[in-house]
């Protein structure tokens, strides 16, 4: 019989961080995988095939059995790999876990993701929406060193487009959002984060990113 | 012991149903209470500073927001009666993300529906009797998606159906012939107890929707 890991494949984009939060829940779990590069103006017999319902990347295809919408997946991980636990074990801190997730990408990145792309009118308001998102976040962090306490967990990865691509992007817009002095708890999180000996290795080149999103600003 | 669960919650709420059924069906004691959503309880909001919504599941003076949260916090704590999800991992992925897609969906053109008028409403009408295709698709031959028994996608959807009842006396949406397995369904689970406890009064419901559509001007 095929060990767990033999057919495992990723339909991705290098540069999406809903994409990427699979490559680092795979790699965290010392995973093998297969990854293909979709080009998503031009959509992938497999894509179409695999994700009907959305069209969209991450698909995880594990024996030949899709599943796409990244944190559903990142879950689906962590019960079929059993090593290096990304949830909690208690139902309550489990809970929470999957709250901070879920608020992620309700509130905060699409909070963020405005701010860096708003335009004259609306940027203020954008602004200042993205850090009230920015505070709400540093507040459930605590005293912790990463979201997951000692090591990385389900939150941290949630949270790799503000471990990561926020540093680029309001660079581009030409916002300080995530600083240090705005932000000193968060901030030193996204350095754990970013420099983490797995994740550091599993996230796209910054200077890659930030020639995509730079040529995406001009358009 | 009752005062160990409270569920703070608005009786028309789709979601707050959602927490009422996954109680119902573990069999489990708990004070109900109603909040004014015009004049949020200090009690809410010190329970969901984040998004000040309910439902809100508060367990040993805890707080879990998010439905579908409480219904899985829910199912791991009282785990000896009634699965809510199902035991493999790839299925559960499946309960999670099919929930996730009602959640997109259904919700949101669900709204448009009863809240637009003209070519929005008809492009809503026509994008939501797709999702309800494609989520008769999803449940095939079952009696419910959870199989034999009701499950976690059940207790996501069925809760909708009463508004969508609701909406029919307005000759907004006739789905009985396009999706008759839907409504086969959603009768199904309606003849369940801890369904049919758990959601208003048809006759309420529709009076609440003549409301808001009285408040927000559409005849």
């Amino acid at each position: 019989m095929a060990s767990e890991s033999s057919e495992v494949r990723l339909l991705g984009k290098w540069a999406s961080p809903f994409s990427n939060r699979v490559d680092l829940a795979l790699k965290l779990k010392g995973v093998p995988y297969k990854y293909s590069e979709e080009d998503l103006a031009n959509k992938s017999e497999d894509l179409l095939k695999y994700n009907p319902v959305h069209k969209k990347v991450p698909v995880l295809v594990h024996n030949g059995n899709p599943l796409p919408e990244s944190l559903v997946i990142v879950e689906y991980i962590d019960e079929t790999w059993k090593n290096n636990p990304l949830l909690p074990q208690d139902p309550y801190e489990r809970a929470l876990a999957r709250f901070w997730a879920k608020t992620l990408d309700d509130k905060i990145l699409p909070a963020i993701w405005n701010a860096c792309w708003s335009d004259e009118k609306g940027r203020e308001k954008a602004v200042e929406e993205a850090l009230e998102a920015l505070e709400i976040l540093q507040e459930a962090l605590k005293e912790k060193r990463f979201f997951g306490g000692e090591n990385i967990g389900l939150v941290d990865i949630a949270a790799n487009f503000i471990g990561y691509w926020v540093a680029i992007l309001q660079e581009i817009a030409g916002l300080e959002l995530l600083t240090i002095e705005k932000f000193p708890k968060l901030y030193k999180w996204s350095q754990e984060f970013a420099n983490h000996p797995v994740i550091k290795d599993g996230l796209p080149p910054r200077d890659e990113l930030f020639a995509f999103f730079k040529a995406s600003a001009k358009k | 012991m009752a005062d160990e669960v409270v569920l703070l919650d608005f009786w028309p709420s789709p979601f707050g149903m959602r927490v009422r059924i996954a109680l119902a069906e573990k069999g489990i004691k708990y004070e109900y209470r109603e909040e004014d959503l015009k004049n949020k309880s200090p009690l809410l909001l010190q329970m969901n500073p984040v998004h000040k919504k309910i439902p809100v599941l508060i367990h040993k003076g805890k707080p879990i927001c998010e439905s579908l949260i409480a219904v899985q916090y829910i199912d791991e704590v009282w785990s000896d009666t009634n699965p809510l999800l199902p035991s493999h991992p790839y299925q559960r992925a499946q309960a999670r993300f099919w929930a996730d897609y009602v959640d997109k969906k259904i919700y949101d053109l669900g709204g448009k529906i009863w809240q637009t008028k003209g070519e929005e409403k008809e492009a809503a009408k026509k994008e939501f009797t797709e999702a309800l295709k494609l989520l008769e698709e999803e449940l095939g031959d079952k009696a419910y998606f959870g199989g034999d028994n009701l499950g976690f996608l059940d207790i996501a959807f069925v809760p909708f159906y009463t508004w969508f009842r609701g909406y029919e006396p307005f000759g907004i949406l006739n789905i009985e012939s396009e999706c008759p397995k839907f409504i086969a369904w959603a009768n199904r689970c309606l003849q369940k107890e801890s369904v049919a406890k758990s959601v208003p009064d048809q006759d309420k419901i529709h009076e609440f929707i003549v409301d808001i559509r009285k408040k927000l001007g559409i005849e």
